[in-house]
């Protein structure tokens, strides 16, 4: 479970399980996440950020390891008050932290709101999210900070996207901090 | 090809070149069809059904049709300066022999989604524009887009095929009688769409973490790592930049691909324009 500010996704991984035979990969494991969102039943919005999820794990977990198996990612949006993909993202890659699970790199959610005069604002709360011009999701892998995912909504130059970016690989340091904080207590106690 | 085809196709990319004599580079022969009143239905009982718009496009051997249908409702109540415009993709089975008839799958909800945030991000028709009485009357824009075959850009051709339809449609003026409070159509006099922007989407494929592929076909996205759309507008801006997972790119990879949209955006342009110069009646 993540909580940036008041925004909460809770995150349950279960597999590599056996898997149904008509959706089993003959060579890889096969990845399904479903979105749940707080209110209301999951509609066409859930259905495209739970491929850009999907496919984002896929390309971080090493499913030939696991053939012919399935893993699910059931994600639950508990509040929602901005930066609602990226807190998912994050979720998602610490889940997969927890269960163990055989991964080639992490990778962060990092949301960067473009605000009408300019200015770079990483992590919006859902009032600046309104406000702004463009709001641009990113996901970054750990591995030399390379691009994972990419999504924007709003229009922008392509500078201003060059920027956002470069403020995103930097947040990401601040991120996988945290997640090596997170385990790090996780494991101390025990 | 049939046995290894990654060993295959890395023969081929090897030399920068693929199977179908493309460069790595290089575009589909792109053509597009417009067409009024493909299909045409009137349903009396108080509102009026008209299709408006429509247009076909092939890239390659990817065809799209795209239909525009406008009908009058009720603004909501929260936005009651604001029309409606619905897109909906739909992958029927007759395309590709992955698609199972039945629901919508997540590919076809997945590029609906896509669709309504490029209109949304591009600002290409403006709600308030669909607007007749503010609280009172509407128009609600139904865009069809039918895949007819699918070898591969699917994004692409429908952010196409939509733009080329709606540059095709003519909305009836209508008034609303003050007396009544009905609203009247005039058929005879109709006004062309006011289309704002024109967003063209430009797709990649990522093969082995490093060689970008533009306009790939159906088998090339098959094996491919990762895929990257960009939707850029005549300003050279970015309305939409699309990269569903798949291997990691740096910002300079993508600052490439942004360079060979906008490229790409000019071409497009001016083959819609002279598509419209050639249809529209003197």
């Amino acid at each position: 479970s993540l909580s940036p500010g008041d925004t909460s996704v809770l995150a349950g991984l279960y597999g590599p399980a056996e898997a149904k035979v008509s959706k089993e990969l003959p060579d890889r494991a096969a990845l399904e996440v479903l979105l749940r969102p707080k209110v209301g039943l999951p509609g066409v919005l859930e259905r495209s950020r739970e491929q850009l999820l999907r496919q984002t794990c896929e390309a971080v977990i090493l499913g030939v390891l696991h053939p012919r198996t399935a893993i699910s990612l059931v994600l639950q949006v508990l509040s929602d008050a901005g930066s609602l993909l990226s807190c998912c993202l994050n979720a998602a890659c610490m889940a997969l932290l927890d269960a163990g699970l055989p991964l080639a790199t992490l990778f962060c959610g990092v949301t960067c709101a473009l605000q009408p005069d300019g200015t770079i604002l990483l992590d919006p709360t859902a009032q600046q999210e309104q406000e702004a011009r463009a709001i641009l999701t990113f996901a970054i892998a750990s591995s030399e900070r390379k691009v994972l995912m990419a999504s924007t909504k709003g229009s922008c130059s392509v500078e201003e996207m060059q920027q956002c970016l470069v403020a995103a690989q930097r947040a990401a340091t601040t991120i996988f901090q945290f997640y090596r904080d997170s385990v790090r207590r996780r494991y101390s106690k025990c | 090809r049939t046995v290894e085809p990654l060993e295959y196709y890395r023969r081929f990319l090897k030399e920068n070149c693929r199977p179908d004599g493309r460069e790595l580079g290089e575009f589909r022969t792109t053509t597009v069809n417009i067409g009024k009143c493909l299909w045409n239905n009137n349903n009396g009982g108080g509102s009026i059904t008209t299709a408006d718009g429509s247009a076909l496009v092939k890239l390659g051997n990817t065809t799209v049709i795209c239909g525009v249908k406008a009908e009058l409702a009720a603004p909501a109540v929260d936005s009651a300066n604001k029309g409606y415009i619905v897109p909906n993709v739909e992958l029927p089975s007759l395309c590709a022999e992955r698609f199972r008839s039945g629901p919508p799958g997540e590919e076809a909800q997945a590029a609906s989604q896509f669709i309504a945030d490029v209109i949304e991000n591009s600002q290409m028709i403006v709600k308030e524009d669909l607007c007749i009485a503010t609280g009172k009357l509407a128009w609600v824009l139904y865009c069809d887009i039918i895949c007819l075959d699918y070898d591969g850009n699917l994004l692409d051709a429908s952010v196409f095929a939509l733009l080329a339809a709606l540059k095709n449609v003519q909305l009836p003026l209508v008034t609303i009688n003050e007396e009544t409070g009905l609203s009247e159509v005039n058929v005879k006099q109709k006004n062309p769409l006011i289309i704002r922007k024109h967003p063209v989407a430009t797709s990649f494929a990522i093969f082995d973490d490093t060689l970008l592929i533009v306009d790939p076909t159906a088998e090339e996205e098959d094996l491919a790592t990762g895929t990257v759309t960009i939707v850029t507008d005549e300003e050279g801006r970015l309305c939409s930049v699309h990269k569903p997972g798949g291997s990691p790119l740096t910002g300079a990879k993508l600052q490439d691909c942004v360079t060979r949209a906008i490229t790409r955006h000019k071409e497009v342009k001016k083959l819609i324009d002279k598509v419209i110069k050639s249809i529209t009646p003197k």
